[in-house]
């Protein structure tokens, strides 16, 4: 018994030394990011290791209040990532009920849809996708962006959300159609806070997906009003160079904080295995 | 009602609900998507007219010795990306799993590179491989592993590993929560009734854990492979493609053939080549998957 608990002790041991050692890999580029934020154009370009700037500065923080293009790209890039967000979630509940209980030749489309869009290059779709919004004349226009990130978000949110309602028993809806629901009743009114917070993990991934993407803005809007966060901030890795480390990472901490801020109220999701009704493909 | 007309009906009413999401998918995806298949057949360029050229484009590209080469570096890049994320994901997973103390300060920490864009993720790892002000060579030479700074962004030798570990990085966050949420679907009488057996830690995880596990991490394997072959931004910002092309990945070589070059119809051309070999991927998962299926 005695030796048993030693072990027990000893392999505790090596699993947090492991966990620290990958912990490192994962945390530190973060934390050398905000740090470097801190820390003046003239200490970062000396070098060295100092994770504590030798003195604090806050004046990249400043220039970002300075920097009407960065603010306005911070503004695009929220209000493409919540509009496109809710829209898509907001579409994708009825049509994912739907594909969970009905089983018809559609069904089978779309579910083909949600597979094979994983493996198109966005390099196809983005050509001729710049024609099609031509057409619509909603090239370089935030709605026309949201639109593209409400497609691009679908088959990631559909498939959460087919995951989800796989697993809610079938009376539920038996009942409220006897008190008279219709379908749409039943999915908004029903449905909907019954699943909240898979809703609610699902749209922060939503979010984050289009909070994250590049290829797309960058292509797609031109007018420098109109660009997003991650477009701006590749703007000053070119031409400036390291002349500007300093603002661009002030920049880069505050653009990370909306995801950081999502993911840590989805804490308690990873710890109930919510997230795993989704992963069973 | 018959039963044919009840299908009818049941498909029209579908039909219905699914409409907000059709007529989105149809117009930002489907058409151009089709469209964009279509013009890997042409030689349009912008600003040119589109006109239909069969197989030229891919005579070409299998002439191009670029071409072969971004191909080449796209699958070592997949390949070791993928992997590298399984594994570290994998251990995390295990760790997480194992009952760790302090679990719930981990799991936040652990997805923090998964909440910065793409972008980001270049900018601060070109920051630690800056060759002048960089911390990896600070820390290295201070540890007297190396003697000079090593400028790894731009050395032929170092730059494939470095942008490798980058890569990695980014995506074992997402790795390692689809397999702790895999693992939190193995029943736990498995393992209890393992332990009446005596079997060890090692037994117990070649033989319950992986097996059960196994598709999960075809999943997993599968959509990395997807993910980071079709990947753009993280390289975009390190490398631009550099240094002399030995970095640049399908999607970087294509996005110059059109927007550097405007040989759009070569660039889509590209893409359906990518289609192909992502199309292979996708054929063994489904096969993994339906074996899996057939089995339960």
């Amino acid at each position: 018994m005695r030796t048993n608990n030693m072990q027990e002790i000893v392999l505790k041991g090596i699993r947090q030394i492991i966990m620290l050692i990958l912990l490192i890999y994962l945390v530190f580029p973060f934390i050398w990011l905000v740090s470097i934020s801190f820390k003046s154009t003239t200490e970062i370009l000396t070098g060295g290791m100092h994770v504590i700037p030798k003195d604090f500065y806050f004046d990249h923080y400043r220039s970002i209040l300075n920097d009407s293009n960065l603010i306005q790209s911070v503004f695009n890039s929220l209000v493409v990532s919540i509009f496109s967000m809710t829209i898509a979630v907001m579409i994708a509940l009825p049509a994912a009920y739907s594909l969970v209980r009905f089983k018809t030749t559609i069904k089978n489309v779309v579910l083909g849809w949600i597979l094979a869009s994983q493996i198109f290059p966005a390099i196809l779709i983005i050509i001729p996708l710049y024609m099609v919004l031509r057409y619509l004349h909603l090239t370089d226009s935030i709605f026309g962006l949201t639109m593209v990130y409400v497609v691009w978000e679908l088959p990631f949110v559909l498939w959460m959300l087919f995951g989800y309602i796989k697993n809610i028993p079938l009376e539920l809806e038996e009942a409220a159609f006897i008190d008279g629901a219709t379908k749409l009743q039943y999915v908004y009114r029903i449905l909907f806070p019954v699943i909240l917070p898979a809703i609610g993990a699902t749209a922060i991934f939503a979010f984050i997906i289009s909070w994250n993407e590049f290829l797309f803005a960058l292509v797609l809007m031109k007018n420098p009003e109109n660009i997003t966060l991650p477009v701006q901030l590749s703007r000053f890795t070119g031409m400036e160079g390291q002349a500007r480390i300093g603002l661009l990472a002030a920049a880069s901490c505050l653009a990370t904080i909306p995801s950081l801020i999502l993911f840590t109220f989805m804490r308690k999701g990873f710890k109930s295995g919510l997230v795993a009704g989704s992963v069973k493909i | 009602m018959n039963q044919h007309s009840l299908k009818k009906s049941q498909e029209f009413s579908q039909f219905k609900i699914l409409l907000p999401i059709l007529i989105p998918i149809i117009f930002f995806s489907l058409l151009p998507l089709g469209r964009g298949i279509y013009l890997g057949f042409t030689d349009y360029t912008l600003g040119s007219s589109i006109k239909f050229n069969g197989f030229e484009n891919y005579f070409q590209l299998f002439k191009d010795h670029y071409f072969w080469k971004s191909f080449q570096v796209g699958i070592v890049w997949t390949i070791a990306v993928s992997f590298g994320q399984l594994i570290l994901g994998m251990g995390l997973a295990l760790l997480l799993h194992s009952g760790i103390k302090f679990f719930s300060i981990y799991s936040v920490l652990i997805v923090i590179p998964w909440a910065m864009p793409p972008i980001i993720r270049g900018i601060v790892w070109r920051q630690i491989y800056d060759p002048d002000s960089g911390i990896l060579n600070s820390v290295l030479m201070h540890l007297n592993m190396i003697m000079h700074p090593i400028n790894w962004l731009s050395s032929f030798e170092h730059v494939i590993p470095a942008v490798i570990v980058a890569g990695i990085w980014g995506g074992v966050p997402q790795t390692t929560i689809f397999l702790l949420a895999g693992l939190k679907n193995i029943s736990t009488d498995v393992y209890d009734a393992a332990k009446l057996d005596g079997a060890g830690i090692w037994t117990k995880f070649s033989k319950i854990t992986l097996p059960l596990l196994k598709p999960t991490l075809a999943a997993v394997l599968s959509l990395n492979f997807l993910w980071n072959f079709n990947s753009f931004g993280l390289v975009w910002v390190l490398t631009q493609g550099g240094p002399g092309g030995l970095t640049r990945l399908p999607m970087l070589a294509a996005y110059e053939e059109a927007f550097r070059y405007g040989y759009v119809g070569y660039a889509a051309a590209i893409g359906n080549v990518m289609i192909i070999i992502l199309s292979v991927v996708l054929y063994f998962y489904l096969r993994i998957q339906f074996k899996e299926q057939v089995k339960a």
